[in-house]
């Protein structure tokens, strides 16, 4: 893994985002790169393979057959039963999230066909509020748990968040044991559950479905824990592993099934289902 | 521990004891100065009197008044922030100490089976309020060396995992499960990743939610995220009056959204954190209610409480039928969050 110079440790991997105009940087290789030619590869780095975050919407776009996705439960918008206020008002900081995304919260779901394959999804969108979860993201993943045991139709979540949302608090934490429960049915009822985890996957999201699936699959050192590794080092003050809770990490401890390149996930997806599902 | 008078109030061979029974000196939380300083006032006009042989019941019977009301004043206006304070005092009861002062019986079971024994989450076999339990907790430790042992009651894997298994040996054997919650959160560390700390949780609540028996989880202090939540799912869950339960602690959230400490106070309100708002929230079913100026000042006062709760609590839950409970736990957190969905804005409540 390449050093960013300057920085070192927990902190060397900031500023992911997707940045403006023609050209951009590699944050892992630093290479400047042809924006056109990184998103042709999935927003995939074609020099070092470093995996860009994506939104939600371009992750069902590259997933799904052409044209198969239809969204569901489309019109749940958050609301701020808390009144949270910190720097600023919940409210408005929603708001200002949902003009910058153009989405109403942290969570993209539908039905659509991957290779061919009917499959339900929800697909965690890093771009609005840092994927967080609170009562709506919670409460369209189980909507879309109790429509794949409903339907029998396998279901993948993609996980790309930060972890539970702070403005909702309790709410926002009984979403863990919301989803889990619905899970719990889901297998019950023999359905085919893949957690696709993405970067980042922190916190109550991968303390409740994120860990949860029949299979777990994640993309290339995409950073997946509970605690972060900021939280951590300020608590133990020790310099953590290399390549600490990255995918291959989760691999090596057992966590994770195997790490998939972007390029691959739909054949791999595709696959599982083949196993798990009568034909 | 029965004798341990301060040196200065030990009395002399003829003089009465102080009314009040003698106790290791009670930590003063800030708020809780000006009932610190009526008591001292107290206490010394009891030594004078006792000292003088002069009579000064009258005074002290309106000091003591003073004293009473202030503390009732004071508890019932506590701030989101100071109940925080309370929850964390450290004369709370631990969950040793309800141990003791609430089970028959208690056997404890040790280990997970796969990697450890977690000192942190405490399993076993009680006799409690009348019935035989399966009884699974947070200790944070009693002294300093406990407290070390136990990450000041942060679970690592193990911990989750042996409370895994002890709530199917509870289904397998029908014992009812009571779970008493008090941590900070699970515990943040190397070894707690690599052990898969949030595989662990998420399995707990996965199994909880269809666990074929009765479970009862109680916040007694501190329920801190997927920590608590890892023993939470339950067919009731409760807290002590004073305890806190969020998705994060005030301190934690502050550093995150403040990049430092100032907001812990402000944010504490924000989070909700209190019993009475998750009351109203309908995250938790009950508040058990604890002695005036809380657990501290009364633990055995704290204890009976507890007990009453969870022994009517088990009573009415053992003549639910299981179908119908299991039903309901899962009803009872799939409702829980707040949207705003255009399309059955006529037809369903808003909550869910
Ligand atoms: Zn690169």
């Amino acid at each position: 893994m390449s050093q960013i110079p300057g920085e070192s440790g927990p902190s060397a991997r900031k500023n992911e985002g997707i940045p403006e105009g023609l050209w951009m940087r590699c944050p892992e290789c630093e290479e400047m790169l042809f924006r056109k030619a990184v998103e042709e590869s999935l927003h995939v780095c074609p020099s070092c393979d470093h995996h860009f975050r994506i939104s939600a919407r371009t992750r069902i776009e590259q997933l799904v057959d052409p044209g198969s996705f239809e969204e569901q439960f489309a019109d749940i918008e958050p609301a701020d039963p808390l009144k949270f206020v910190d720097k600023k008002a919940y409210k408005d900081r929603l708001k200002a999230e949902q003009t910058k995304t153009g989405n109403l919260d942290a969570v993209v779901c539908g039905k659509g066909f991957i290779k061919g394959r009917p499959i339900l999804l929800a697909v965690m969108d890093p771009t609005f509020m840092m994927g967080s979860m609170g009562s709506v993201v919670g409460e369209k993943i189980t909507r879309t748990i109790e429509a794949a045991a409903d339907q029998k139709l396998p279901l993948l979540v993609v996980s790309c968040s930060g972890g539970a949302r702070m403005q909702e608090s309790t709410l926002s934490l009984m979403q863990m044991a919301k989803t889990s429960a619905a899970l719990a049915r889901l297998d019950d009822a023999g359905g085919l559950f893949i957690s696709l985890l993405a970067d980042p996957t922190t916190g109550g999201v991968t303390a409740s479905f994120s860990m949860l699936g029949d299979f777990i699959i994640a993309e290339p050192k995409a950073l997946i824990g509970f605690a972060g590794p900021r939280t951590i080092w300020n608590t133990i003050k020790v310099e953590l592993p290399e390549g600490f809770q990255r995918s291959e990490f989760l691999e090596e401890h057992g966590f994770v099934d195997f790490v998939v390149h972007r390029k691959d996930l739909r054949s791999e997806i595709a696959r599982l289902t083949d196993f798990c599902t009568a034909k | 521990m029965a004798e341990t008078l301060a040196p200065k109030e030990r009395p002399e061979a003829t003089v009465a004891l102080p009314p009040r029974p003698a106790t290791p000196a009670r930590h003063v939380l800030e708020f809780e100065k000006p009932l610190a300083k009526l008591e001292q006032q107290i206490q010394e006009l009891e030594a004078l009197q006792a000292q003088k042989q002069v009579d000064y019941s009258r005074e002290l019977r309106q000091l003591r008044t003073n004293y009473t009301s202030l503390l009732r004043k004071t508890y019932n206006n506590l701030s989101a922030w100071e109940t925080v304070q309370v929850a964390r005092h450290p004369q709370r009861p631990l969950f040793k100490d309800y141990v003791e002062m609430i089970c028959r019986d208690f056997r404890e079971l040790h280990g997970d089976r796969h990697f450890g024994d977690d000192p942190a989450i405490k399993c076993g076999l009680a006799r409690l309020g009348g019935h035989k339990v399966m009884l699974i907790g947070h200790h944070k430790g009693r002294d300093t060396k406990e407290k070390i042992q136990c990450y000041f009651g942060c679970a690592h894997p193990e911990g989750y995992r042996k409370a895994l298994r002890c709530l199917k040996l509870a289904e397998k054997f029908n014992l009812p499960v009571v779970c008493l919650i008090d941590t900070q959160g699970a515990y943040p560390g190397i070894g707690a990743e690599e052990r898969g700390q949030a595989e662990s949780i998420a399995r707990n609540m996965l199994e909880m939610s269809r666990l074929r028996t009765p479970i009862l989880s109680i916040v007694t202090g501190e329920g801190g995220s997927g920590g608590a939540l890892g023993i939470g799912v339950a067919d009731r869950v409760a807290m002590l009056e004073f305890a806190w339960y969020s998705v994060i602690s005030p301190e934690a959230c502050s550093a995150i959204l403040f990049k430092g400490s100032e907001g812990a106070e402000q944010l504490a309100e924000s989070l909700k954190l209190t019993s009475g708002h998750l009351r109203e929230l309908g995250v938790i079913d009950a508040v058990i209610p604890e002695p005036l100026g809380g657990a501290h000042r009364d633990t055995h006062g704290a204890a009976h409480q507890l007990e009453q709760y969870i022994a009517k609590t088990l009573r009415d839950l053992k003549r639910c039928k299981l179908d119908n409970l299991l039903e309901r736990r899962y009803e009872k957190f799939r409702n829980l969050g707040v949207v705003v969905e255009e399309s059955r804005r006529h037809s369903t409540k808003a909550a869910g």
